[in-house]
């Protein structure tokens, strides 16, 4: 046997193993999903209305992916051929058919209270016997296939189809939110029904859909002047602040179109946006990784409850303190928050990195102790915490309203944004960016290390603060329960999300780690498993974040040369 | 007297890395200061930044100790470092970290005169000014660093090791552009390995070994001293 020919097996039994362990491993995931009962659970939300699931929508999407993977090229694997992916969803495919049948002939129920006849008539998309195995093994393999030949599209073309497909299954998924507020005016009521049915949305619909989207994404390659280069897309400014419009104004108008749920759940954004945005001066340009942020939060909310209060913790109740209205009780939470956050930079402030993360843990846990403490009740209530905390009111209008509120913490967030953005482009926002990046030079470069430091405590403590305080008036009462550990993890996740450092990341982060879990309620606690999966993918897939500020995405861009493109890239 | 060490000392932990030195800096002069790897060069320059506190002696800017003063009311004064391996702001662009030199001054019409100037002194920056520092080249790197410190218009530009892991050409125009800098009217303190070519331009040197100034006299001296030949090339 020639060498060539011993290359040609050892090649051939390579692409052999990788389409067997791929398709295996995909059949493994599938069948722990099902075995744990969140594909029953993903079955009950339609996708496209009669015609496909989330369950099944996540099936093929496994499919999908493990045909993709198998086409990327790896250390092991220089020149991936495309039959491992038809091989590949083959074996998953009859893996998953055999544990079917499993499933149907013996009775499993016992140990697992998940694996019933439905889960695999779900798996063999309803048809009974041998025909519903046949149609399975299919389907797993024209997925994979699919996902194959997606990966060997140009670049281009795939920028192009994933938000389409991205958009299809967004607008299915969340069929609920979006009919409520499509039933909320008149226009919409009239196109509405060419996309959703009273079940979700129509095949139809989704068509219409996958295509508005695939023209949106291929808009910039239009517009795009002939003979200009990629840099030019961002010197546009209406351009780059385009999607952030887009952004406000779907902000403003969703509330009220989809009623107090809704508003409740963007409220629940909005506090945790003006959060991001103070975390992230204090991580995104100083440096300071900060995990008892939650701590400044709840001084801004447990101040507003004492100063206004109607309960015998009020201030007002036991001094000749008056009893103060919201709109005085915030500027002082405000006040307070930026104390806290300059007691607690003190100690802090020679402890870098690592030790950072535990110190600050440490301080935040020791602020809820306090607060929860028998010693600090007389005053702050302990465990049982204040309650009666008063709406804000101007004029006769009550602030009473989920949605009313949710335009509170909306003006309260544009004008902390505002804040944040002068911030970033102050002398002050320049001695937080060089001290993050070297310490020892920024003092060297004459930067007050004692000062900038604490200064960033206090400001990202006064967004917290501000935050608590509108939080404290939207549940009327204020627990050191409310107040954990998970709530500064939570802040510090959406900000690494959406993009360290940038506002529009803020939002966008805060949009999907807060209101995602929100929207997938009915999946109890294995929301906190999309949570966790969401913030996986973004970070190997985008680890820069979903919306990255200016200064890291330039970290690629390459010196402008000759006079052209000197000229193109000044902004 | 610009800068006047006198019997200095300091330690990390027990260990002493700089014993008894005395350094004097007059005014629009090039000293250097030269020794083998870990003399406790960087050393003294970090404690005359103020960035690690000395034991004993005194370090005095103008007459003035300077033992009470914070890293950034030194720089304030006008005593700049350039640190060691450069140090540059990596994610900050080259425009970025030229301005960021200049933080402690307010005169921003100068600032910016300041800025083209550096862009004059340093032409291959001016072509990558708006490129991330961090992708720079070594050389290039070392530009950003020296135009950084210049840009505080400092009137003691400290620079230790400017000519580490450049290219022999490369090292002759850093040395050319010290010379430049100091003729323009700053007074240097140049920490060197290469310590043939600094003790060419220095108007005095100094020779430090484990902790202390085992030699001093006129740069050109030094370089010819058989004691300094003995140690740097036999
Ligand atoms: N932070 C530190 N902690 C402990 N020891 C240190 C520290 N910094 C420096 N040293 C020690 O002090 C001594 C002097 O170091 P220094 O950096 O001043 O040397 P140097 O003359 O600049 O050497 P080189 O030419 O290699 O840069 C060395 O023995 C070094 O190991
Ligand atoms: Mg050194």
């Amino acid at each position: 046997m020639s060498v060539q020919q011993d290359d040609l097996d050892g090649r051939l039994s390579r692409h052999l193993r990788r389409g067997i362990v791929t398709g295996a491993g995909a059949a493994l995931i599938a069948i722990y999903l099902g075995s744990v009962g969140l594909l029953a659970m993903m079955n009950a939300r339609p996708v496209v209305a009669n015609v496909l699931t989330l369950a099944q929508t996540a099936l093929l999407a496994i499919a999908f992916l493990v045909g993709l993977l198998s086409q990327r090229t790896s250390a092991k694997d220089r020149s991936p051929v495309f039959w491992t992916a038809p091989l590949a969803g083959l074996v998953a495919g009859l893996l998953a058919a055999g544990f079917a049948s499993l499933i149907l002939s013996i009775n499993l129920r016992s140990i697992f209270i998940a694996l019933t006849p439905p889960l695999a008539r779900l798996l063999t998309f309803g048809q009974p016997g041998i025909s519903g195995a046949g149609l399975l093994v299919a389907g797993s393999v024209v997925a994979a296939s699919a996902g194959a030949l997606y990966q060997r599209l140009p670049h281009k073309v795939r920028r192009l189809i994933f938000p389409a497909a991205l958009a299809v299954l967004l607008c299915g998924m969340f069929q609920e939110f979006i009919q409520v507020i499509l039933q909320s005016n008149a226009l919409f009521r009239w196109f509405a029904p060419w996309f959703y049915g009273w079940d979700g949305l129509t095949a139809r619909g989704g068509l219409t859909i996958f295509a508005i989207a695939l023209a949106f994404a291929a808009l910039p390659f239009l517009v795009r002047r002939p003979g200009g280069f990629a840099g030019s897309a961002g010197s546009h400014p209406w351009r780059r602040s385009a999607p952030a419009l887009l952004v406000l104004l779907l902000l403003l108008l969703v509330p009220i179109a989809g009623g107090p749920y809704i508003a409740q759940v963007f409220l629940l954004i909005g506090l945790y946006v003006l959060m991001g945005m103070g975390l992230n001066l204090e991580l995104g340009l100083a440096g300071l990784l900060d995990l008892g942020f939650v701590a400044f939060f709840a001084t801004g909310a447990y101040i507003t409850a004492i100063l206004t209060a109607d309960s015998p913790l009020a201030l007002a109740h036991y001094t000749a303190v008056p009893s103060f209205p919201f709109w005085a009780a915030m500027p002082l939470a405000v006040l307070g928050a930026v104390l806290m956050g300059i007691l607690f930079g003190i100690p802090v402030l020679g402890v870098k990195g690592d030790y950072l993360a535990v110190a600050t843990l440490g301080l935040g846990e020791i602020v809820r102790i306090v607060v929860q403490s028998d010693a600090a009740a007389p005053i702050l209530g302990g465990a049982q915490g204040i309650l009666q905390i008063p709406k804000p009111q101007i004029g006769g209008f009550q602030f009473g309203s989920a949605v009313s509120l949710f335009y509170l913490t909306l003006a309260a967030a544009i004008f902390a944004a505002y804040c944040a953005w002068r911030l970033e482009r102050s002398r002050l926002g320049r001695a937080w960016i060089a001290l993050r990046e070297d310490e020892d030079v920024a003092q060297a470069m004459g930067i007050n290390l004692v000062q900038s430091k604490l200064l960033a405590y206090a400001f990202g403590a006064a967004f917290a603060g501000l935050a608590g305080s509108i939080f404290a008036v939207m549940v009327n009462s204020v627990f050191p329960s409310s107040f954990q550990l998970l709530m500064s993890i939570n802040v510090l996740a959406l900000i690494v999300v959406g993009g360290l450092g940038s506002l529009s990341g803020v939002v966008l982060g805060a949009l999907v780690l807060i209101g995602l879990p929100e929207a997938l309620r009915e999946f109890g606690e294995f929301r906190y498993l999309f949570y966790g999966l969401a913030l996986i993918l973004t970070m190997r897939l985008m680890p820069e974040g979903l919306w990255p500020a200016g200064r890291r995405r330039r970290r690629i861009v390459v010196p402008a040369t000759g006079a052209r493109s000197a000229q193109a890239a000044r902004p | 007297m610009i800068l006047e060490i006198e019997n200095m000392s300091l330690a990390y932990g027990n260990i002493e890395a700089v014993r008894g030195v005395s350094i004097k800096i007059v005014d629009g002069g090039i000293v250097a200061l030269v020794g083998a790897n870990g003399a406790g060069k960087s050393s003294t320059l970090n404690a005359i930044s103020g960035l690690i506190p000395i034991k004993n002696g005194s370090i005095r800017i103008d007459g003035q100790s300077s033992a009470a003063l914070k890293p950034h009311e030194i720089t304030r004064r006008g005593i700049v470092q350039v640190p060691e391996g450069r140090r540059i702001f990596g994610r900050l662009s080259v425009e970025e970290n030229l301005l960021m030199g200049a933080f402690s001054r307010t005169d921003h019409a100068a600032i910016a005169e300041d800025r083209d100037h550096m862009f004059e002194l340093f032409p291959r920056l001016k072509e990558r000014r708006r490129q991330v520092a961090g992708t720079l080249s070594g050389g290039e790197q070392q530009m950003v660093a020296t135009a950084r410190g210049l840009m505080a218009r400092p009137r003691v530009l400290l620079m230790d090791e400017p000519s580490m892991g450049l290219a022999p050409l490369v090292v002759e125009q850093v040395f050319d552009t010290i010379q430049a800098i100091n003729a323009a009217g700053t007074t240097v303190l140049l920490v060197e390995q290469n310590a043939l070519m600094a003790l060419e331009i220095a108007h005095h040197a100094y020779v430090m070994e484990h902790g202390e100034i085992v030699l001093e006299g006129p740069g050109a001296e030094l370089a010819v001293d058989e004691r300094v030949v003995s140690i740097y090339l036999g």
